[in-house]
């Protein structure tokens, strides 16, 4: 029987070993933050400030953050602020975190606001960025008043495939028109949910930041 | 539809239906009692039957069962008395070696001591010189009277003098001859101390062997009892194997609580090693959790050697079959390897203290609060790696309970699958006899539901037997009228050929 016991337990070792050599991991985030910087909105960086460091604080390492910005033109590479795969290694992983932090204030302290809001363009190069991650879950975090003003001549009227992606929008402001006819805020956020559920993607809305842990339910 | 047709025998009349009904389902019930009956029965019977047999077999299995725990059991008493009495004699030998080693220079030392003893008596024994013989011729001489002549008194003045002198010479001599011996017998006295000493020593060595082989001859006497196979020796090694399950596995209980401490102080740095967010396949078990469990493991085992090779367990005869050389040489290998293990630990228990102070530094920038350094940050950190250089060497001890847990839990689970049949067996017989109680009554039953024709049966029975009866009686009673009638003819006929 003692063999028996003895027998078992190294063959477990063993096949655990194996198992660990082919180990992956298992579930992966990847969020994206879009910020708003036209109007009246570049003055609340502070809540997105707290958002980022409640991301930094519960991403884990092996998973991906971005921050970008939603101006003019946001298309494009030049309007991702930081963006980070936080290493394997724990230790490393925090000294990722500790400079994307950085970044963050820094980029709060240098915030300029933009003529035009092209959320589309940014959910396109947000889309792209965590695509590339191929994480398991991905999200993109919004900050704006989801009031897209483009320039003219660009094209953005066409539908998105969010390949699954969760859209979550926070803190979304009521504009001073939204006073006048609150029908036109709920329609703005109507027509965004449609857009991002017709792209196969899930969208959500939280205005009230002391419940963060609702992204990811 | 079924209630229609219950109650729709007779149009308007649903009660009498029912009544019809009724009557006719106890007309049939009552025809077909019998072999209705028969089937209960036979049902019944046959199932308590298939019990019975399943019970008998169970019984077997029981059975059989206690005598291989039994043999088990008693091989492994034999085997630990064998161990208890080679461990003895090694202990006599032991002592043997040790203290009778020094009885040649022992007897040594006694034989000089006794010499000695010896040539001090034999010397204090000398007698001290007599008086000279001439002494007794001068003393007549000297007992002449002088008549007067005062020459003859002069030579006998003398002659007393020269005796007087003599005498006190030869009582001079004397008392030093016997203050001689008497110095010798005084010398004699520390030998005489020595000798005591020695021989007390020797005493006491023997009385140690005494009490050994005492004790062998116990644990003689209970390993003959156990070859023997007495019940008793068998209820004595189940106690002991029961206490020995609950001791081990209270141990055992105590080991893995201080795996856990051990498994909290590797997990979190093997983050560093194998990645923190990896995976054992699409489990949700990480992979740093099995690494640290691995080398928790590896040290386990490396105890686990480490024990047999001092002879401190038997889980793997290969190594018990080891001449002592090698047996050394595991040893030494084994302890290198543990405290390599343990110095390993140590650097991880003394990184997991960073690890954690970072992502407290981390979590606190997070919040937006300033980075405090608390006082004595290095009281934790030294204490954990005490703790991880330490822990290792005390799981090595893991295999001293295990090797209990794993011989008593061969009896414990034997004596609970014996006790589990026997439960098996109890349930079985009791449910056998159950089914038989249901089947009994549902005959009642059946029988309560036709009470009204059966009643009946019953006075129509009755009544034929009271006319059978009467029937019966009066051919008999003319019967015994003929009889009677035949034997007085038959006494008046021997009374008449008796006259004659």
């Amino acid at each position: 029987m003692k063999r028996i016991f003895l027998s078992l337990g190294l063959s477990l070792t063993v096949v655990l070993m194996l198992l660990l050599g082919c180990s992956e991991p298992r579930s992966k985030k990847a969020v994206y933050v879009l910020v708003d910087t036209s109007g009246t909105y570049s003055q609340q960086f502070e809540k997105v400030q707290g958002v980022m460091r409640y991301m930094l604080g519960t991403l884990l390492s092996g998973e991906s953050l971005a921050l970008a910005r939603i101006d003019s033109e946001s298309f494009s590479e030049k309007d991702i602020v930081a963006r980070m795969s936080f290493d394997l290694r724990p230790s490393m992983a925090n000294a990722q975190k500790r400079a994307f932090l950085e970044s963050v204030e820094k980029f709060g302290s240098d915030i300029l606001p933009s003529k035009y809001t092209d959320i589309t363009g940014g959910l396109l190069q947000a889309i792209e960025y965590l695509n590339e991650t191929k994480a398991t879950e991905k999200y993109i975090l919004i900050f704006s008043d989801l009031k897209e003003e483009i320039k003219q001549g660009q094209v953005r009227d066409f539908p998105i495939n969010f390949n699954g992606t969760h859209v979550v929008a926070i803190n979304v402001t009521k504009l001073q028109s939204d006073n006048v006819d609150p029908r036109e805020y709920q329609q703005r956020l109507d027509a965004w949910a449609a857009r991002v559920k017709q792209g196969n993607g899930d969208w959500k809305l939280i205005n009230d930041l002391n419940r963060l842990e609702a992204i990811w339910d | 539809m079924t209630f229609e047709l219950w109650t729709g025998l007779i149009t308007g009349q649903p009660a009498l239906s029912v009544l019809v009904w009724l009557s006719g389902l106890i007309v049939v019930m009552y025809v077909a009692r019998q072999p209705v009956h028969q089937m209960i029965l036979s049902l019944v019977r046959s199932i308590r039957n298939t019990l019975r047999l399943m019970a008998q077999s169970v019984m077997l299995a029981e059975k059989q069962l206690r005598n291989r725990n039994r043999e088990v059991l008693l091989a492994q008493g034999q085997e630990h008395a064998e161990r208890s009495i080679e461990r003895e004699f090694q202990r006599v030998e032991a002592l043997v070696n040790r203290d009778l080693s020094g009885y040649p220079s022992l007897q040594r030392d006694l034989e000089e001591q006794i010499t000695r003893i010896d040539e001090d008596y034999t010397q204090s024994g000398e007698v001290p010189p007599k008086p000279p013989e001439w002494l007794k011729a001068i003393e007549a001489v000297a007992e002449i009277p002088d008549n007067g002549s005062s020459v003859v008194g002069k030579i006998l003045s003398d002659i007393h003098n020269t005796l007087k002198k003599s005498l006190h010479k030869s009582i001079q001599e004397y008392r030093r001859a016997n203050r001689e011996r008497h110095n010798l017998l005084k010398k004699m006295m520390p030998y005489w101390r020595s000798l005591t000493n020695s021989l007390n020593s020797v005493e006491k060595k023997i009385t140690g062997l005494e009490q050994r082989a005492a004790i062998i001859d116990s644990q003689m006497q209970s390993y003959e009892n156990i070859r023997q196979q007495a019940d008793f020796s068998e209820r004595l090694l189940s106690s002991s194997s029961m206490t020995q399950f609950f001791i081990s596995g209270l141990a055992l209980g105590l080991a893995l609580v201080g795996m856990y401490v051990n498994f909290q102080l590797v997990a979190l740095p093997m983050e560093e090693m194998v990645g923190a967010s990896s995976y054992l396949g699409s489990s949700s078990i990480r992979a740093s959790d099995v690494a640290a469990l691995f080398i928790i493991s590896v040290e386990i085992i490396l105890g686990l050697f480490l024990m047999e090779s001092v002879g401190v367990t038997r889980l793997f005869p290969i190594i018990n079959l080891l001449d002592d050389h090698k047996r050394k040489a595991i040893f030494w290998i084994m302890l290198t390897f543990l405290f390599i293990f343990s110095g390993i630990e140590a650097s991880l228990a003394y990184m997991r203290d960073m690890l954690a102070a970072d992502r407290e530094a981390l979590s606190q920038i997070l919040s937006g609060t300033d980075v405090a350094e608390p006082a004595l940050r290095w009281i934790p950190s030294v204490g954990q790696m005490v703790m991880g250089f330490t822990l290792p060497f005390v799981l090595a001890f893991v295999a001293i309970p295990l090797e209990s847990f794993i011989y008593s839990f061969r009896t414990v689970s034997g004596l609970l699958g014996v006790w589990l049949l026997h439960m098996l067996v109890v349930s079985i017989r009791f449910m056998g006899n159950v089914i038989y109680g249901i089947g009994r009554i549902l005959i009642n039953a059946y029988d309560l539901v036709i009470f009204i024709p059966l009643k009946l049966e019953n006075s129509f029975k009755k009544r034929s037997a009271v006319s059978l009866e009467k029937l019966v009686e009066k051919p008999a009673k003319k019967y015994a009228e003929i009889e009677l009638s035949e034997n007085i003819s038959s006494k008046v006929d021997e009374l008449k050929e008796a006259e004659r």
